[in-house]
């Protein structure tokens, strides 16, 4: 016996939103919109439960009713969660569930936290993540709802889902083929197709992915030769040089993004393969290991398809000392832009002083990947709930 | 008053204020904000991808607006005004609250000037105080005073012949209408939409 609500009723047909689809039945019996019905398929449907509110609303209100593109962007969402646990199940990677309420949350200057109960929501499990690799274990993922403040548009959500996995004693080559085989299994599962369409371009997403440097990026696309110890002064000259505005900016890392967002952007919006951009200038190493021999890189990479920022990695800094002096700069930086100044979370501190294994590890918008899967512009498409309807 | 802009020009928006018809100054040009986009690398700088309709040209231009950085509201004024008479090269309106009439140059009406019939309710875009844009209602609902009788039995509709307007304005109307009949038009295409009952 299926169970379903009317949604609506005219003279010949009743539609009945059944197990996430809509049914149309002739419309005989006594159900109306709003009503839980009983469906068998051969009698008329069986009212269990009458509807009591106002009028139903009509097909153009904003209400609990779901459209079709809703529904499907679900079950397109609970596949992929599915895929991902079957994936590191595989690759016998341990799940972890890490805290969401910390005392301590990340510090980069251009994420803000949200508080909460006089300690902040995450904007990565990664702090406790990293603790647990000190403590042993090899290969964890987690998958937490994240936090970061005052981000809504069509690709941010305040709150999100997060994947992030680690692997101990290994480099970033291992997380780029994790990278590559988890995305396309994902997306094959949900679209069933090797390319997908992200606006107006046919994406790629079979393995191996086009690797490219940031520099090799910005020279290609900005025709501008990063060196990555540059000063700001010195990068708003070479923006100015290759006919790019930067407006006011007068930030090392500001001036990149506008760099980046004029001219690099684009570019991957229009490319038919899924990208890893590879190896970035220092300013921007964040929890980065630098690379050897050219401490102006800092071995990271992003993962991009279709122009959308689907992940971001690194090899990540073991080098307490190193870890502590960048916490330090942040906090200073936070301190002169007049940003919140966080505390540093001294128990991760602690565990990278006992010693970290080297390690590589990758941060994955999952609800961006769901979107790319299903081939929708806009998270909400395939959220539960979009911000504005909490 | 539109957005409120006009209330205090001292106070500039800031990107969390961007949203689509908001009215800013930019080279001393007013723009409407037709299109936004947050955009923001994982850990980098916020910005507003947005796209500025020029109010006088039309001309559309795109800008990244970093977060922190600050617009001008434009000093522009939307109000619905009645036209009244033209006036040589000219074309009177009327404020129907505080009765103020306006003239307003030919230029600035633009081609649709010849769909303006007495009467009918107009939006008058002003900068600094001045009008410097109009737009018709979507639809407008007119008499033909002049059309060539259509053949008989074609109804389709796909056959267009000319027709008078009692504004003046000539636009192409199926084979089967006739004079004295009410049309109604869409005035963004000039085009007939259909036949209505008075």
């Amino acid at each position: 016996m299926r169970a379903g609500r009317v949604l609506a009723r005219d003279a010949g047909r009743l539609r009945i939103r059944c197990e996430g689809r809509d049914e149309f039945v002739p419309a005989t019996g006594d159900a109306s919109p709003g009503d839980w019905v009983t469906l068998d398929g051969q009698s008329a449907p069986v009212v269990v439960h009458r509807y009591q509110g106002e009028p139903f609303p009509g097909p153009e209100s904003e209400t609990a009713r779901l459209s079709l593109a809703r529904v499907e962007g679900l079950y397109a969402r609970a596949a992929i969660l599915g895929e991902i646990r079957q994936f590191f199940s595989e690759e016998e990677f341990l799940e972890i569930e890490a805290p969401t309420l910390v005392r301590a949350p990340g510090l980069e200057v251009n994420i803000k936290a949200v508080e909460a109960q006089g300690g902040y929501l995450i904007t990565s499990p990664e702090y406790s993540m990293k603790r647990l690799l000190v403590g042993g274990l090899r290969r964890i993922y987690s998958m937490p709802r994240c936090f970061r403040s005052e981000e809504e548009g069509a690709h941010h959500s305040i709150e999100f889902t997060m994947l992030e996995w680690y692997r101990a004693f290994d480099d970033l080559s291992g997380i780029m083929r994790d990278t590559e085989n988890l995305v396309y299994r994902a997306i094959r599962r949900v679209a069933g197709e090797d390319r997908i369409a992200v606006g107006e371009t046919m994406v790629d997403v079979r393995p191996p992915w086009l690797r490219m440097s940031v520099r090799e990026a910005f020279e290609t696309w900005a025709k501008v030769s990063l060196s990555g110890d540059e000063s700001a002064e010195a990068l708003a000259e070479k923006a100015a040089s290759a006919g790019i505005e930067i407006g006011r900016a007068t930030e090392w890392d500001d001036i990149f993004y506008v760099i980046f967002l004029e001219r690099v952007q684009p570019a991957l919006e229009a490319l038919d393969r899924a990208v890893l951009l590879t190896d970035w200038p220092a300013p921007l190493a964040a929890l980065a290991r630098s690379k050897p021999g050219a401490p102006e890189w800092a071995l990271r990479f992003e993962a991009y398809v279709g122009g959308v920022e689907l992940a971001n990695a690194f090899d990540e800094l073991t080098d307490a000392t190193e870890q502590r002096r960048r916490f330090e700069m942040e906090r200073e930086e936070r301190r002169r832009r007049g940003l919140a100044v966080y505390p540093i979370d001294e128990k991760f501190m602690a565990a990278l002083e006992e010693g970290m294994p080297p390690c590589a590890g990758i941060a994955l918008g999952v609800d961006r990947l769901v979107m790319l899967a299903m081939q929708a512009s806009r998270l909400r498409d395939v959220s539960a709930f979009a911000g504005d309807e909490i | 008053m539109a957005d409120g802009a006009c209330l205090g020009l001292s106070v500039m928006y800031e990107t969390s204020d961007i949203r689509k018809g908001l009215k800013v100054l930019m080279d001393g040009n007013p723009f409407t904000i037709i299109e936004f986009q947050f955009v923001k690398p994982g850990k980098g700088t916020a910005f507003t991808r947005t796209k500025f309709k020029n109010l006088l040209t039309g001309g559309v231009v795109d800008k990244n607006i970093r977060s922190g950085e600050k617009l001008e509201p434009a000093n522009v004024e939307e109000r619905t005004m009645q036209y009244l008479y033209k006036e040589g090269e000219d074309f009177v309106f009327m404020d129907g609250t505080s009765y103020e009439q306006v003239t307003i140059a030919v230029e600035t009406v633009g081609k649709q000037f010849d769909l303006l019939s007495d009467n009918l309710e107009c939006t008058v875009l002003f900068f600094n105080e001045r009008p410097v844009d109009i737009s018709l209602p979507n639809f407008i609902y007119s008499h033909v005073t002049s059309t060539e009788p259509g053949a008989r039995g074609d109804s389709t509709g796909n056959v267009l012949k000319p027709a008078i307007l009692e504004s003046g304005a000539e636009i192409g109307v199926p084979l089967f209408i006739n004079e004295g009949d009410y049309l109604k038009i869409d005035t963004r295409t000039r085009s007939y939409v259909e036949r209505q009952k008075e």
